[in-house]
């Protein structure tokens, strides 16, 4: 036997080493878990049934059984099929697993994702959307919420607000089973879950319906590159709305104070994987694709230049916008029109929604936060450089077996820190918290240090 | 200079990068048989449960080793002429060295037990095992691993996380129980019947059956029972991969002896990591040390002595960490090491899930276990290093705290336990 390590030559590079096929057959899945898989089944049908027309469309019954049932069933599922095992992180089959692997059924899945924000974005008339308030098809399944949080009838704005709550609950069910034994990773489903049902869907929803202006209120400038453009600070200050002026003191609060001092404090996490509506749907949504982040230095070198180019343009062209709005006739008529307008389809539809979002299943789930978002890239370079956050490595407990690089949805090389035994302090760290969490050695640790001087 | 490496294990590894700092022109070649890159080998089971794909096992990219300008050679090592300074290769003829490093790391135990040649019967240690491991899983429904230590554990958690039963062979009485003290050792095997394994203490291997056509179908133990299997891990320790000096002037022992510059007896030939033997003159045992940090620590060494810089190998305040399932453990300093005069303050949770021991011996502290609770290794280190008094250590532990933040207060915890314990 011993000779065996001798003789057995092969090469480890093409070899590849797939899914183990023992002679088992698998534990079939418990009763509990079927009757949830088939509430799924039946809600994804009676949705389907909806869209095609029927009675219930638009109506509150045909919510609940359609996207309810849908969102009820799946969440259950996720619960049921991981409730038997002992609380602990669950990597099993992930790197050879088609769907999450970058296989047929990944592609499949980012075909699907990137349709659907095309359609939304540029073919909504193919979900039934209608400026003239009469919508049909999908659209029209969530008529009923959107009369009564909106007051008016659903559109397609409405109709991805309840997408996107709707699909980060039943993913953030997942997410708090699979991490259900690290309360930070709890914490952080609720709060992502808090930020995106009350602050970014159901209040900016109520605030139209009472006569207010619409607005994300988890949202920041230059995220939401125009809630400090010229066109909106103006509407919203000298608007009839009387919460006009509040939302911009918001705004700009939160963009010019809190981030400064909150990064100060607790890193870039407070907003990326605390708060904010994209950080919220990579946690949950993407979670399953987060291996996918290219870790190689090719990748840091894209990722430098086009966040910090994106930083770059939604400055200028927040720039240009505010001189041609105080200044007036120094640009071309409709030229700042026209700048918010490439702006919008070049990074706020291409880049953060179809590439962003519908990408995960093949570039992981933070494509848009590592390599576009201007917002990120100011929180990096805040906590870069004036954070207090940091993550400690253990002495010498690393053995580099790159769980947490693997897991690292920000593409962060962790363990050529780890395995060196310093801190980690990068500008991309979204704070997530799952290196920690996946480490089997308990070599790191997410710290707010006292001061932002001894990081490194 | 020409210096050759064997082995490219984390001892080798870290012996060429050292070496590259220290002579930006020296010519380094790492010649490994097992595989061409250096890869983690505690990760080889991650590969196997498809956490990661085996080049995510690599510390270091692909291209990194060209930029270091340090060759890898993916051969095997066949004989050593240390007279005219060269090695012979399998496959690629001889070749002369300056100065040779043996890192060649350990290779699992077998103790001649009857039918362990039998298809169906493998160690674990290195990826040709790991390919075997996915050949013989094809055929395999039911497994028993022979030996209850780390590798054991690791190989039966494979196996059962793609379905298969297994069964361990635990010749003492509690899991891993000559390294953990009972409470932590119960845990464990507390953590493998909840995890759906089945464990029997207190029985040996006695022979492996034959199915009469040259494969294993089952083993009998030494208390007289048969189990039915289709494969069998044997897992029951690792020794030094020394066969290659044998008919060589390299002394050797247990493993490659080394004084502490971890030079061997031939001029110019060091030996580092999993397959040296360190010799201590004064003390009753040498001392071979076979885990990951020490082999770092050992080709650091080792690389300084070969630069031409004086460095002698001092081990320092030990440490380990390793994962049950989903226990965490981690250990520092001396935790159940047979010493005398000790005793040891103990809290575990009333969910025995996790649990903190701090031993000390006359009023100081030698050593900390943890089990599901994490300890920051430098604090530890520094306490066990000053012999600092358990009672400064218990008024001070929140600075030893690693757990991540939110975490319920474990450190208070064992805090009031030991007041009531303590304080009369
Ligand atoms: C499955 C497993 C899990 C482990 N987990 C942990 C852990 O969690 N923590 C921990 O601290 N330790 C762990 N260990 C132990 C740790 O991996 C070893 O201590 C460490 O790898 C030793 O490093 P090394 O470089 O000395 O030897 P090795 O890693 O064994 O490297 C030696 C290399 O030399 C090559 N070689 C040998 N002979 C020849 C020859 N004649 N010609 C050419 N090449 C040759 C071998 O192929 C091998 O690649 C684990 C070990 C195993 C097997
Ligand atoms: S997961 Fe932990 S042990 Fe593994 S490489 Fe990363 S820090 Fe090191």
């Amino acid at each position: 036997m011993s000779s065996q390590l001798f003789e057995y030559e092969f090469d480890e590079e093409a070899l590849g080493f797939g899914k183990p096929e023992p002679q088992v057959t698998l534990a079939k899945p418990t009763g509990l878990t079927r009757l949830f898989q088939g509430i799924t089944l039946l809600g994804s049908i009676l949705l389907l049934a909806q869209i095609a027309g029927s009675a219930f469309t638009g109506t509150w019954i045909g919510f609940l059984i359609g996207p309810g049932l849908l969102t009820l069933g799946s969440a259950l599922y996720f619960w049921s099929s991981m409730k038997d095992r002992p609380p602990g992180i669950n990597h099993d089959g992930i790197r050879y697993n088609g769907w999450l692997a970058r296989g047929g059924g990944g592609y499949l899945l980012a075909l699907l994702l990137t349709g659907l924000y095309v359609l939304i974005y540029w073919f909504p008339q193919y979900l039934g959307h209608s400026a003239e308030g009469n919508p049909t098809g999908l659209v029209r399944v969530v008529q009923a919420p959107a009369l009564l949080l909106t007051g008016g009838p659903a559109g397609r704005w409405f109709l991805y607000g309840v997408l996107y709550s709707f699909v980060m609950l039943a993913m953030g069910v997942r997410m708090w089973m699979k991490y259900r034994h690290n309360r930070y990773e709890k914490l952080r489903t609720l709060s992502v879950l808090f930020f995106q049902f009350v602050f970014a869907w159901t209040l900016p929803n109520l605030l139209v319906k009472w006569g207010q202006p619409y607005m994300e209120l988890n949202g920041v400038w230059p995220l939401k590159q125009d809630y400090l453009w010229p066109t909106k600070v103006s509407e919203l200050w000298n608007g009839d709305a009387s919460l006009g002026p509040v939302m911009i003191v918001w705004a700009g609060l939160i963009a010019l104070v809190g981030t400064p001092v909150l990064t100060y404090f607790y890193g870039k996490r407070w907003y990326c994987s605390w708060v904010c509506g994209c950080g919220g749907l990579a946690e949950t949504l993407g979670d399953p694709w987060r291996q996918l982040s290219d870790k190689s230095e090719r990748a840091l070198k894209i990722e430098h230049i086009t966040i910090y180019s994106v930083l770059g343009i939604v400055l200028l062209v927040t720039g240009v916008l505010w001189v041609d709005h105080l200044a007036g006739g120094i640009f071309p008529e409709n030229f700042g029109g026209a700048l918010k307008h490439y702006y919008g389809f070049a990074i706020g539809s291409v880049f953060s929604g179809v590439v962003g979002v519908g990408f995960y299943p093949i570039l992981g789930s933070r494509v848009w936060c590592r390599f576009g978002c201007p917002q990120a890239a100011i929180l990096g370079i805040l906590q870069r450089f004036f954070s207090r956050f940091r993550i400690t490595t253990n002495g010498g407990q690393c053995i580099s077996c790159g769980n947490c690089s693997t897991y690292c949805e920000m593409g962060i090389d962790v363990r050529a820190y780890a395995q060196k035994g310093e801190n980690i302090v990068r500008a991309s760290c979204v704070g997530c918290g799952v290196c920690a969490a996946a480490c089997p050695r308990g070599v790191l640790k997410l710290e707010n240090g006292s001061t932002h001087l001894e990081r490194l | 200079m020409d210096i050759v490496i064997i082995g490219n294990g984390i001892t080798g590894i870290t012996a060429a990068l050292r070496l590259r700092q220290k002579q930006p022109d020296w010519n380094i070649a790492v010649i490994s048989g097992e595989s061409t890159f250096h890869y983690s080998r505690p990760a080889l089971m991650y590969i196997f449960m498809g956490h990661e794909t085996y080049q995510e096992t690599k510390p270091y990219p692909d291209s990194f080793w060209a930029e270091q300008r340090i060759e890898l050679l993916r051969d095997w090592v066949t004989g050593i002429d240390t007279e005219a300074a060269s090695i012979e290769l399998k496959n690629s003829g001889t070749r002369r060295y300056d100065k040779l490093l043996i890192a060649t790391g350990s290779k699992p135990n077998m103790f001649g037990w009857p039918g362990q040649e039998l298809a169906g019967v493998q160690g674990f240690y290195g990826l040709q095992d790991l390919a075997l491991l996915y050949e013989n899983v094809k055929t395999t429904r039911d497994a028993v691993i022979v030996g209850g230590g780390l590798i054991g554990l690791e190989l039966g958690e494979m196996l059962h996380s793609v379905g298969v039963h297994v069964t361990f062979l635990i010749r003492e009485a509690n899991y891993w129980s000559n390294v953990l003290p009972l409470e932590e050792s119960k845990m464990v095997v507390r953590a493998l019947e909840r995890g759906g394994f089945k464990a029997i203490y207190s029985t040996s291997l006695q022979e492996i059956v034959d199915d009469g056509n040259g494969r294993c179908c089952a083993v009998l133990t030494d208390k007289g029972e048969r189990i039915e299997t289709q494969f069998v891990g044997l897992t029951a320790g690792v020794s030094p991969r020394i066969e290659l000096f044998e008919e060589t002037p390299i002394e050797t022992g247990r493993g490659v002896l080394v004084d502490s510059s971890l030079r061997t007896n031939v001029h110019n030939v060091f030996a580092a990591g999993d397959c040296a033997e360190h010799k201590r003159p004064g003390q009753p045992r040498n001392l071979l040390e076979q885990v990951w940090y020490t082999g770092k620590y050992q080709g650091e060494v080792a690389a300084d002595v070969m630069a031409g810089e004086e460095h002698s190998y001092q081990p320092g305040i030990w440490h380990n960490s390793a994962k049950f399932l989903e226990l965490e453990y981690q250990t520092y300093g001396r935790v159940n090491m047979g010493d005398s005069g000790t005793s040891d303050l103990y809290w575990e949770h009333p969910d025995g899930e996790r649990s903190i021991r701090i031993v000390h011996k006359g009023g100081r502290v030698v050593g900390f276990n943890l089990m599901g609770i994490r300890f920051r290794h430098k604090v530890c280190e520094a306490w066990l290093k000053d012999e600092r008094k358990l009672e400064d250590v218990l008024n001070d532990l929140h600075a030893a705290a690693f757990d991540p933040e939110f975490f319920p207060d474990y450190v208070a915890a064992l805090k009031a336990q030991s007041i009531r314990a303590y304080v009369k």
